[in-house]
Formats: structure tokens, sequence, C-alpha cells
């Protein structure tokens, strides 16, 4: 059911197209963060309103929704966005990764391959890969037109020489096409290597700090690294508890007093479909393998 | 054994409907009405409208109602309602000079054409709690006299004809708009002050606070400060004049500082400037005091590393519904993230041989 008081996916047709405007020009420079004049939406800033801001932006009566938050749909933010949608431009929604032909995202990229129908949203708290090394936006900005990542490198650098590893395991810094230094969204790293030569086109919505960027399909997006310290996609050492999947990212959740772990997939929709399929987890064969 | 919960969309209807059961409070209490909290609580109806950027008293006091009285969450049902109206225009320039003034003071000066007008004020009253008031809400008529009829000329008008305060040109650049631009630096004093105008009211007076305390130090004395009703005018184009739409309580402050000089200006006093929806002095003072801070660059005064200074601090952080939001969204999940970290810590650990000494302890 359509609210009617409020026009088709909420923002007036203006809004949009402003929107649509940064998106073209994210998608004509890939990497590079387009300010946009970001509306104050009725869910807060920090929770996915530079998402859903892209996602009305786009949406056509036709597309079929889906939300995930942390890889899964019942997620309660995930929920809460995914209804705010069927409640404002009455889209169909769907679970089904392969069904949807939009999916919004927070922290996580599906499992199952994504095709060029296909249009991933993702949700970004701070777009700047370098902020965290210089908070003036005055001087990030002038680093990116200058291709100035010397210290970026060194962050990585110096990560290594204390740790002996790049101490950065989510919102990995990649470069796209050569040239801007993007950052993926607090992802995993373990779905770094999913960012590069995806046929989907990837769009990223920051509403608090009025950015968005994109990647077309097929962009090609390299995670930094050195080439004594390659970077490495990681996850858990585990298989998923629930369908035995050994390629997915795992969440580790605790199941009792005695701090019993039970590894199982992030991404629901994927784990769910497996089962569906037959597959079973060690959970199941034996409940005293979960610790 | 674990199975992956799918409770998400009842458990969210159900804490909602909880909320609006805790916001209604004891049935046996009559409810507030709208009119009551914008009649009875008209600060707060104030704040939310300055903060919210939306002149509307009655919504106002519907978002304080709706929000159990948490102001910062009404000014944010304002905002994201005031994104949806259709904008059919800009008003004309507000002429403050001709406010009807509930209330004008000056600290400069003892007397003033226009006279000192105290008005509906806290100042000087005793901040004892009133039991009387707890019992019944009767009070006395004040006693009245008739206005008087005129403009209330600007304080800083009589020092401007001695050359004594910096120059204010009239400047007709049409002033950007904050809310349907992205914000961007370098910030011109008109967009500072757009910020500001609707910057959270904690924020900015622990700004101005702190500059009084030596950071960035600009002594500030208050020039004037009014508060009254303006008319607001519109100019209508089937009709090719502007017509008066409204009226609109506004409070202003002007300051007026003290500056030495610098190697591009001669001494003089310098200014500094507040205006908000409705009647908030702590806001109009403390906005008037940051204003003046952040023109340092302007005055060639020297960067002293003040937070009151740094525009991009000051704009980026003063948005309570910016702040407010990302802040509270690290309740959100965040376990994979935290998943990753989790692998990350034990990988280190478990290489710094931290394990092995555990073990050794145990």
């Amino acid at each position: 059911m359509t609210d009617q008081a409020y026009n088709f996916a909420y923002l007036d047709e203006q809004t949009k197209r402003m929107i649509r405007r940064a998106i073209l020009k994210g998608l004509a420079i890939p990497g590079y963060q387009v300010p946009f004049a970001s509306r104050e939406m009725p869910m807060p800033y920090g929770w996915g309103t530079g998402g859903v801001q892209v996602s009305a932006a786009i949406l056509t009566p036709d597309d079929t929704f889906k939300v995930i938050d942390q890889g899964a749909d019942d997620t309660t933010n995930a929920v809460s966005i995914r209804s705010f949608f069927e409640r404002t431009a009455g889209v169909a929604t769907t679970t089904a990764t392969s069904a949807a032909s939009v999916i919004q995202t927070r922290h996580r990229i599906p499992e199952e391959p994504l095709t060029e129908d296909q249009i991933l949203v993702y949700q970004v708290p701070i777009p700047e890969p370098l902020r965290f090394l210089e908070p003036r936006e005055s001087e990030t900005r002038k680093m990116h037109s200058l291709e100035e990542y010397g210290l970026m490198h060194v962050k990585l650098y110096e990560d290594i020489s204390r740790h002996g590893h790049i101490a950065t395991s989510y919102a990995y810094p990649v470069k796209v096409e050569e040239r801007y230094v993007m950052d993926p969204s607090p992802i995993p790293k373990f779905d770094n290597p999913k960012l590069g030569d995806m046929a989907a086109i990837q769009l990223f919505g920051a509403g608090r700090e009025q950015r968005i960027y994109a990647l077309p399909p097929y962009t090609q997006v390299v995670s930094l690294d050195f080439e004594d310290h390659p970077f490495e996609a990681t996850k858990a050492d585990q298989v998923c508890g629930l369908c035995g999947a050994t390629d997915s990212y795992l969440d580790e959740v605790i199941v009792d007093d005695a701090g019993g772990r039970l590894f199982c997939c992030s991404d629901t929709d994927y784990c769910t479909a497996r089962r569906a399929q037959g597959h079973q987890g060690p959970a199941f064969l034996d409940s005293e393998a979960v610790a | 054994m674990y199975v992956a919960v799918k409770g998400g969309e009842q458990a969210i209807e159900s804490a909602h409907a909880w909320l609006a059961e805790e916001r209604r409070g004891d049935l046996n209490i009559a409810e507030l009405s709208i009119a009551q909290i914008r009649e009875q609580l008209k600060l707060a109806v104030d704040r939310v409208m300055a903060e919210g950027s939306l002149y509307d008293p009655d919504l106002a006091a519907l978002a304080i109602k709706q929000s159990r009285g948490d102001l910062i969450e009404a000014i944010f049902l304002i905002r994201a309602y005031r994104t949806t109206l259709p904008r059919f225009g800009a008003s004309e320039p507000v002429d403050t000079g001709a406010m009807a003034c509930d209330r004008r003071i000056s600290a400069t000066f003892k007397d003033l054409p226009g006279g000192q007008v105290l008005g509906p004020t806290f100042d000087y009253t005793h901040r004892l709690l009133d039991f009387k008031l707890a019992a019944d809400g009767e009070t006395p008529d004040a006693p009245s006299r008739e206005s008087v009829p005129g403009d209330v000329p600007h304080v800083t008008e009589f020092l401007n004809r001695e050359g004594l305060i910096e120059e204010a040109p009239h400047d007709d650049t049409p002033p950007p708009d904050l809310t349907r631009e992205p914000l961007e630096m370098p910030a011109d004093r008109a967009l500072r002050l757009q910020a500001l105008t609707r910057a959270d009211e904690g924020f900015t007076l622990g700004l101005a606070y702190s500059t009084q305390r030596g950071y960035a130090r600009n002594h500030a004395f208050v020039g004037e400060l009014r508060i009254g009703k303006v008319a607001v005018e519109m100019d209508i184009p089937e009709l090719g004049f502007a017509i008066e739409i409204g009226e609109v309580t506004l409070t202003e402050c002007e300051t007026v500082n003290q500056f030495k000089g610098s190697k591009t200006e001669p001494p003089q006093f310098t200014r500094g400037y507040g205006l908000v929806f409705g009647q908030s002095e702590r806001k109009a003072i403390s906005m008037a005091l940051v204003d003046r801070a952040l023109r340092w660059e302007e005055l060639g005064e020297d960067n002293v590393g003040a937070p009151a200074q740094d525009t991009e601090f000051v704009l980026y952080h003063a948005d309570n519904i910016q702040a407010t939001g990302f802040l509270e969204h690290i309740k959100l999940p965040h376990y994979v993230d935290f998943q990753s970290e989790l692998e990350l810590v034990r990988k280190l650990r478990r290489e710094a041989g931290a394990d092995q000494v555990q073990e050794a302890a145990e």
C-alpha cells in the first residue's frame, strides 16, 4: 500500500533529478566523491540516508527491491528501510538476491555474484578514505585532486612495521582505475575482491557527508597493498554451522553461557538458499560441534 | 541450537506501540493539547522552530508532543517534514530596524533612542522554585502601556556615524542556500550565519563560552539585543510588488567587539551577529560570539588554533540532527565489522605470542 501523501519514493522529482545528476557524474568519474545537496530524510543521518536517497532516485515502479544490513534481510534497520519503500514507492520487495533489481546494502556485498541487470546501493558513513589521516575536508579534496596518496601508503606501511600486517580489516581502501583512492564503505575486506570487475552498477551514498560516488560495471578496483605484503581477503577459518558453506563470510554467534560459538553465513539469503538445496552444516549434525 | 531469528518486523511494530503508550503516560492525567504546548512551553517551541528551520508554532508544538519533550527529536521531525515542502520563493530581507520590539536592551549605552525595554525576561528573577505554580497557575495581569510607534534604530548605527565600528556594507548578492546546496569550504559569512542560526544551541553556547575563556578571545559587548515581531514580505510576480505575507518573532543580537587593528585594518570596533527564530537570547548571543570568532581571517587576526576559529570544525559539527544521527547509529548492528576485527586481533595476538604467555600463566 503506497502512502499517497508523498511523491513516489518519497523525494520530490527535482530532488531526484539533482541526485541522478550526481550519480551520473559519479559513474563518469569512477571513485570520485561528488558533493550533493543531501536532504533530511525521515530516518536519522548515519542510518542509511545516503543509500536511501540514491535508491529513491533510481527506483522505478517495476523494480524489485532488496535491503540487507550486515548481510541479513531481517536486521532491524534493513526491515525499516524496506518497509519505508514499500510504503512510499509501493515497489515489490524480495529477500532473494537474484530476484532483486536494486539491492541496498550496509556493510556487505552479497555472496551470490550480481548481474548486469542489477544495481547495488551502499550506505556509506564516512566516504573519505583519508578522513582519519586528515580531518579537514578542504585538505583531503586537495589531496585527491593532486592524487597525493603518500599519507595512506605511509599509514599502511606503519601498520606493517608495527603489527606485521596491514591492521585494517574493514573499510579497506581501494584504488579505482588507477586514479582515485576510494572507501568501499565498512564492508569486511573479505568482500573487497568482489568490488572490481563487477557486472552490476555500484552506487555509494553518504547522506550526512553529502557525497555520492560510483563504480560502473567492470571497473578496475584494486585493494591497496605492497608487493611483499599482498592484500589478503580474510574470514573466520570455519565453515557455516547451518549450511556448511566454506566460501562465505561468517558471523560468530555466542550460543550458550559457556561461551560456545556458532559460525554462520552473514548473508542470510545465501545460507537459506543453500539449506533449501539440502546443504547442512555441522550444527545440525551434532550440536556439541557448535562449541 | 541457534536458529537465525526472523522477528525484526514484529519487534519493531511492538516497540513502536509501546513507545506510543509511554508517550501518553498515565491515562488518568489529562492529555496535553497542541495549544497548551504552543502557549505554555513557548521557548521550547521557539527552539524547535529555530533549529528545525521552519517557522510554524503549531507544527513545532506537535513535534514536541510526539517526541515526548525530546527537543532534538522534535527538531528532527520538523526538519524531515520541512524537506517535503514545496518552495514557492524567497522573501524580501526582513527589516529588523522596523521590528515591533518586546524587548530591546543595550549593554553599551545607559540610554539611547528607543529606550531600554526589558520585556518578558528571566533576568533578575530569583531562581527560586515557585511552589505556588504547582498549586495553580493563575497570574496577576502585568501592567501595560501604549507602545511608542516608529522604527527603533540599531545601536551600532550610532557608533558607525563616528566611524568607530567597521562598515557593514549593503550587499545584494543572493546568499547561498545550505538546504539546497552541499556545504562546501571555504564558507562565506552568509553561509556561516545560515549554518549557525540552525546550529545546536548547546554546541553554539559551548563554543561561544570557550571564546570568553580565552580560546580566541574577542571581548564582546552586547551592543544590542532585541526580540520582537517583524513583517515578512514577498514579491508576488503576478502583482509586481512585495506584500506582507505574515509576521515572525526573531531574536537579534549585535555584538561590539574589541579590535586592536591589524596589518590591513585600523583600530576600531568590529561586529558579531546573531539572528534566530523566536525568543532565544542565549542562542542569539552565542551565535554572535561564534560569528565574530570565525571572522579572524577577513579581519587579519591571528589564528590561535582555537576551536571557535575553525570554520570546518564549527560548521561540520554544529548541526544536531547530523550529529545525533551519526552518534546514535553506533547502536545499529556492526557485527560484520566487529567479526573482521575479531579475526585480526586474534591473528595479531597469535603472532605476538600472547596466547602462549597466557597459557604459561595458567
